[in-house]
């Protein structure tokens, strides 16, 4: 497919699964996404109840090793990443300058001296650019493995259970239910190497499984035969969204964005200052000025969402904008994250949302707005 | 998909039933498709007027925001306040009991045979 710059938009390794599963597609960062396959909320639904496979091959994976990786990636982003043992993951935010955001990454250390970036899709150029120039210092090296690399997310509470049931998958030394959240073990999928990592962006149990491009086709299907019979269903971007919201998590280009800082963004401990020195720490140290806009979670009645970019009042007086809104399909009502002045920032408090020319009365909470279960 | 043949089609995505000088107006199939899911719906009243092109109404799916124009000048006489309880309806029977709104035309707009229409969407 080619838009009217002549610009070609990319298609993931599973592209024609999706096209034979009847998915609407859309445009995200580049790539054409399947957004739905039948229903978003039915998608959201199942991923809440049982589970749901995503293709998310669009995100970009940089392989980082070398005898000064720890070293490098303490320099480079906002998290302290040399202590962390083989086998963890950490959220990262690379930071520039001014103490505001190029990307959020998950990092999990694959090795003594090696380390697996996943960064944003619609990031990958920044993020490359920016790890590659804080690298000149360090003996390490860098590559870029996005290409090769495809990448399901199978969440929900049955993932696991559809996991242990995947014919040919064989994991190493540790049992998969020994596997905890934000922890990562190596595996082989006949006979491939497979990374499966305890983590997700749907606030439910879950698995990412990283994987060669030519071998994304077979382990979706394993997925999905293991799955099936246990209410597993492809799920689209759509509901990976609202799954998102409802956890509070947050959306580079939503709520994260190169002029607002970690603390704004309640991400304080994505920050280690006692590691030393970092890119965007002096900035970070300082803090934004005197009554910089905050992250908050905001409330509705009825069905009408307020959405990113709606501005935000109290009387005539603008407090801030929303930055996403949806009608939660889990809770019922609509739900948002917003920057807003500090002063009307605390839990409870009364505010306004202008929906298109109308104000919609909403409450400030506190994220997120919604948590499962734990067993 | 297929169109029903009885209808008239807008550019906007609006099918319309006419019958005498009053028409039944809702979104196409297609168009709710594009949409996702439909959870909210607001409509004008009974009794507005309206006039041809301006926006009468809005669809909100989880993800978006539709807008609903009139597809002709005239006056609003009924609204479908099941549609408005059951939004989903608009998905599952976009040409049947998803329609939104009936109206008085004042002048009979000119709209799009099925064909017309399914060669806009390319579908």
């Amino acid at each position: 497919m080619v838009d009217s710059l002549g610009i070609t938009s990319r298609q993931t390794p599973l592209h024609s699964l999706h096209e034979a599963l009847g998915a609407s597609f859309t445009d995200f960062a580049g790539w054409q996404m399947p957004v739905r396959y039948t229903s978003d909320l039915a998608e959201h639904h199942a991923v809440r109840a049982t589970a749901g496979l995503f293709d998310v091959s669009h995100m970009a994976e940089f392989e980082v090793s070398g005898p000064q990786v720890g070293a490098f990636l303490d320099y480079a982003v906002s998290s302290w990443l040399s202590p962390v043992e083989l086998g963890q993951a950490k959220y990262a935010l690379l930071l520039n300058e001014d103490g505001g955001a190029i990307d959020d990454l998950i990092v999990y250390r694959t090795g003594p001296f090696q380390y697996f970036v996943v960064a944003n899709a619609g990031n990958r150029e920044p993020a490359w650019s920016a790890l590659k120039q804080r690298a000149v210092d360090f003996d390490v090296e860098l590559h870029d493995v996005s290409d090769q690399t495809a990448l399901l997310a199978l969440q929900g509470p049955k993932a696991y259970e559809t996991l242990m049931r995947v014919f040919g998958l064989e994991v190493g030394t540790t049992p998969l239910a020994d596997l905890k959240y934000y922890r990562a073990i190596p595996a082989r999928f006949e006979g491939e190497p497979v990374l499966i990592g305890r983590t997700g962006y749907t606030g439910e149990d879950g698995f990412e499984l990283f994987i060669d491009v030519s071998h994304a086709v077979a382990l979706w299907q394993a997925l999905m035969n293991a799955g099936g019979p246990l209410g597993l269903v492809p799920a689209g971007l759509a509901c990976r969204d609202t799954l998102r919201l409802e956890a509070g998590m947050p959306l580079y280009g939503h709520e994260l964005n190169a002029t607002t800082m970690p603390v704004q963004a309640d991400l304080g401990r994505a920050v280690s200052l006692v590691k030393g020195n970092f890119v965007g720490r002096d900035a970070v140290v300082e803090g934004p000025g005197f009554g910089a806009p905050v992250l908050v979670g905001l409330i509705g009645d009825g069905r009408r969402a307020p959405r990113a970019d709606y501005r935000i009042f109290v009387g005539d007086v603008p407090v801030g904008v929303v930055t996403s809104g949806a009608l939660s399909p889990t809770l019922g009502y609509p739900i948002a994250m917003a920057y807003v002045d500090p002063d009307y920032a605390e839990s409870g408090s009364g505010l306004e949302v202008d929906v298109r020319g109308t104000r919609l009365p909403v409450v400030v909470a506190d994220l997120p707005f919604y948590q499962r279960k734990k067993n | 998909m297929s169109l029903p043949n009885d209808l008239g089609y807008t550019a906007e995505h609006e099918w319309l039933r006419m019958d005498g000088d009053e028409a039944t107006v809702g979104i196409t199939a297609y168009a709710a498709e594009k949409l996702g899911d439909v959870v909210y719906v607001d409509l004008p009243k009974v009794g507005q007027k309206v006039t041809a092109g301006s926006v009468v109404g809005e669809i909100e799916s989880t993800k978006s925001v539709g807008e609903l124009f009139a597809p002709a000048t005239g006056t609003v006489t009924a609204t479908n306040d099941s549609v408005v309880a059951s939004p989903e309806l608009v998905n599952h029977d976009a040409f049947g009991q998803g329609w939104l709104i009936k109206m008085t035309i004042d002048e009979a707009p000119a709209l799009l045979t099925a064909d017309e229409y399914a060669a806009l969407t390319g579908e």
